[in-house]
């Protein structure tokens, strides 16, 4: 009894680690940091203003031509 | 020896097929057992939504029957269409994977792609519409919502979205130019700018009714813009990139304004500055939605759509947590007596203005543009459009009824009297109390004062719009777990703050997006027009968006019926308009992947659609009814005395006569033009040809998806 539920809160434990994971990643897609993030590694460049300014200058308008729904 | 170990071998074989068909069988009946037992929780639930008359009923009623309601709908009608129809093939490369940039196109997992494709689609429409549909009572709207999305709106976006991926994420007004002709492409496009337009003057309609003569209202929505521009210059110069953090910054100084806004209330001289009158308010959200469409997107837009995503995600999620939790009565009937058409906050029968008042909740248009957009850019497996385009819907559905619930947990008097204008029932308290206590919904004008103290605001009456009733209820949902009724007034400047941020969101964006169409439109006539980075073009195509949605607003501010009566069923066409035209597309793909038996799934919600629409735009013209028909209205009003606000009025009102034709003949035309590609299809005179990417077999292994 006592190793089933040991396992109970290990299964449980993993089930929430993934559960925060994906929300976290699903608010970092949502929020553009994940997009930002590939732009560093994709241009090869650290996080500055410079590199934020470059980033928004490409995803500006692709971002503002997204329709929102009502 | 060996025969006797064959003979074994064959024994244990036996034994696992045995344990293995047991074992199936188990699973089945669990399932029967499963999936019987919700569908008879759900029967039984919607038949005492259906049913129950007299004695208020509990919402779990309608928590209970939504969510049995979505989850066979889901189960089985979908996997219906994905199986059936669709054909999904896991095995086919999506363009999230052959065209990937890292950009536009990338794989990306399927959750991630599903919380970005619902906090797309969900804006301030599943809250506004049902509310304001509550006037017929909670069973109209919450059958609409329900059936509606199951049966037309998640089918719509599920189609869609997967006709994009297997097109390379090609947008609606593409695929209808593509696939019904040059027609349905122009009529698309032609939808979508009339929806903009029409959409982004409701929307400020909607603002302005929330905020007018509300110092702490306006205080708090004012102070979110220096607040977005603080997080735009943060993300810039001091922590590049750091969205998330920058947000929850942002969200605390939301907070802190609405404790300000509080004081503002209290102090005279400054609540003086914040009481502002309709028109006031009307050209100050002009002002801001040209600024907003012509300043860098980094600075205002940006930040203030993160801004309201974080808030909108959040406050979901508290109110669904809050109605399951406290489970309020609903004191509003299952029908009303304005169910016939006579009803305050908009006129019209039940059939067809319930349908055209509640569209993002059960099938909505726009949402067939998001479908079209980024989202088939970032899904990684054919299978998975599935749960993004018809999951996604469900739960903008199942947010509509959350604001049924919200909206009919109000004492119906208290609901009438906050959306129904001035114009219907009274310019004083004692007459609006009277008038709609004449109805059978009894209501005081002390009720109404105590209910206004309670949240902080000089008066309740004639806020129309729905946005001010839906914070009422909401505010009285979540005071009464968190705080009492002490904290009403927090609670319901928070839920304005909560849908007047949206909406602006909504404003910003809608301006920009309809900009850009008009300046790639304008660009093929003289080019400099079509850049969008030179200013003069920026400046001439965001003052003409601005003016467009701005007359809209005007003529709703200065509508002595409030507006909302003649504007939100104007958009309710023009959204279903485009639902028609995403059905249209789907119904021919459909028919030429030669699935034509299947094809009522797509063409039973568009001949709805056109019923719904066609009736509604008859009414909205024809009708002999003032109150419901714009010609007639206009006819009563040429007939009493000639004023310059007269004049005004009758103007507006054949305005809205002429834009209503012209949505109609729109839907005319996109339908004979799909009615001819379907017959030339059927009848063999025309290739039966989709035009997909060719298949590519997928090299993703199943772990990157």
């Amino acid at each position: 009894m006592k190793r089933f539920i040991e396992a109970g809160k290990i299964l449980l434990a993993n089930w929430l680690g993934t559960l925060l994971e994906t929300l976290l990643e699903t608010l970092r897609e949502i929020f553009d940091e994940a997009a930002y993030a590939r732009f560093l590694a994709r241009t090869q460049t650290a996080s500055s203003a410079t590199a934020y300014a470059a980033f928004r200058e490409e995803f500006e308008e692709a971002k503002a031509r997204r329709p929102k729904c009502c | 020896m060996l025969g006797g170990r064959k003979l074994a071998g064959h024994e244990f074989a036996g034994q696992e097929l045995a344990r293995y068909s047991l074992s199936m069988n188990m699973k089945k009946t669990i399932s029967v057992l499963t999936w019987g037992a919700v569908a008879l929780l759900g029967a039984a639930a919607i038949g005492v939504v259906a049913v129950h008359r007299g004695e208020p009923i509990n919402a779990l009623w309608l928590v209970a029957a939504a969510t049995c309601c979505y989850a066979l709908g889901y189960r089985f009608y979908s996997r219906f269409i994905a199986t059936k129809i669709l054909v999904l093939d896991a095995l086919r490369a999506t363009p999230a994977e052959r065209l990937e940039n890292g950009r536009d196109f990338l794989v990306t997992n399927k959750w991630v792609v599903f919380g970005h494709h619902f906090a797309a689609i969900a804006g301030p429409g599943p809250l506004v519409g049902p509310v304001l549909a509550a006037q017929f009572g909670y069973l109209p709207g919450t059958l609409w919502i329900l059936a509606g999305a199951i049966f037309a709106g998640c089918v719509q976006d599920f189609v869609i979205l997967l006709f994009s991926v297997r097109r390379d994420g090609k947008s609606l007004t593409e695929m209808a130019k593509e696939e019904i002709g040059q027609v349905g492409g122009f009529v698309a496009y032609g939808a979508v700018i009339a929806i903009l337009i029409i959409l982004l003057g409701v929307c400020a309609l909607i603002v302005v009714n929330a905020l007018k003569d509300s110092p702490w209202g306006t205080f708090t929505i004012a102070m979110t813009i220096p607040i977005a521009l603080l997080m735009g210059l943060y993300l810039r110069r001091i922590r590049p990139g750091k969205v998330l953090e920058v947000s929850f910054i942002g969200f605390v100084l939301v907070l802190l304004a609405i404790w300000g806004g509080q004081w503002t209330s209290e102090t005279l001289a400054v609540a003086q500055i914040f009481t502002l009158r309709a028109p006031t308010l009307a050209i100050f959200i002009i002002i801001y939605g040209f600024a907003a469409s012509a300043v860098p997107v980094w600075l205002l837009l940006a930040p203030r759509d993160y801004l309201s995503t974080f808030v909108k995600l959040g406050t979901i999620g508290m109110l669904g947590i809050g109605i399951v939790v406290l489970h309020p009565t609903l004191h509003m009937p299952a029908l009303t007596r304005f169910v016939d058409g006579t009803g305050p906050v908009f006129a019209g029968k039940v059939f067809p203005f319930a349908f055209i008042t509640i569209a993002c909740g059960a099938i909505s248009g726009f949402h067939a543009l998001i479908s079209s957009g980024t989202t088939p850019k970032l899904i990684a497996r054919e299978t998975q459009t599935r749960m993004v385009g018809y999951g996604a819907m469900m739960c903008e559905s199942a947010v509509a009824i959350m604001a049924i619930i919200a909206a009919c947990s109000l004492q119906p008097g208290v609901y009438f009297a906050i959306n129904s204008p001035a114009g219907v029932v009274g310019q004083t308290a004692t007459a609006a109390t009277a008038t709609i206590s004449n109805w059978g919904f009894p209501v005081t004008a002390a009720d109404m004062r105590t209910l206004s103290h309670a949240v902080g605001e000089q008066t309740l009456f004639n806020r129309t719009g729905g946005a001010p009733a839906f914070a009422v209820g909401m505010a009285r949902i979540f005071s009464q777990s968190l705080g009492g009724e002490r904290l009403m007034a927090l609670w319901y400047h928070f839920a304005v703050m909560f849908e007047a941020l949206f909406i602006l969101t909504v404003l910003d964006a809608g301006t920009r997006v309809a900009r850009f169409m008009i300046q790639d439109a304008l660009g093929h006539i003289y080019k400099p027009l079509g850049r969008t980075s030179w200013y003069p073009s920026i400046l001439a195509t965001s003052a003409l968006i601005v003016a467009a949605w701005g007359y809209f607003l005007w003529q709703g501010v200065k509508d002595p019926l409030g507006g909302i009566n003649s504007l939100w069923p104007l958009f309710g066409i023009a959204n279903q308009l485009l639902a028609t035209v995403a059905l249209c597309v789907a119904t021919t793909i459909i028919i030429k992947m030669h699935r034509t038996r299947y094809a009522a799934v797509t063409l039973l919600p568009l001949i709805w659609l056109v019923a719904v629409t066609f009736a509604a735009s008859w009414h909205k013209v024809l009708d002999p009814n003032p109150r419901v028909g714009f010609l007639a209205q206009a006819r009563v009003l040429a007939a009493g005395p000639a004023t310059p606000a007269t004049a005004r009025l009758i103007f507006n009102n054949r305005l809205d006569a002429a834009v209503t034709t012209i949505l109609v003949l729109m839907v005319a035309l996109v339908l004979i033009e799909s009615v001819r590609q379907w017959m030339a299809v059927l009848s063999g005179k025309s290739e039966s040809r989709v035009k997909e990417s060719p298949f590519v077999m997928t090299r993703l292994a199943e772990e990157r998806v």
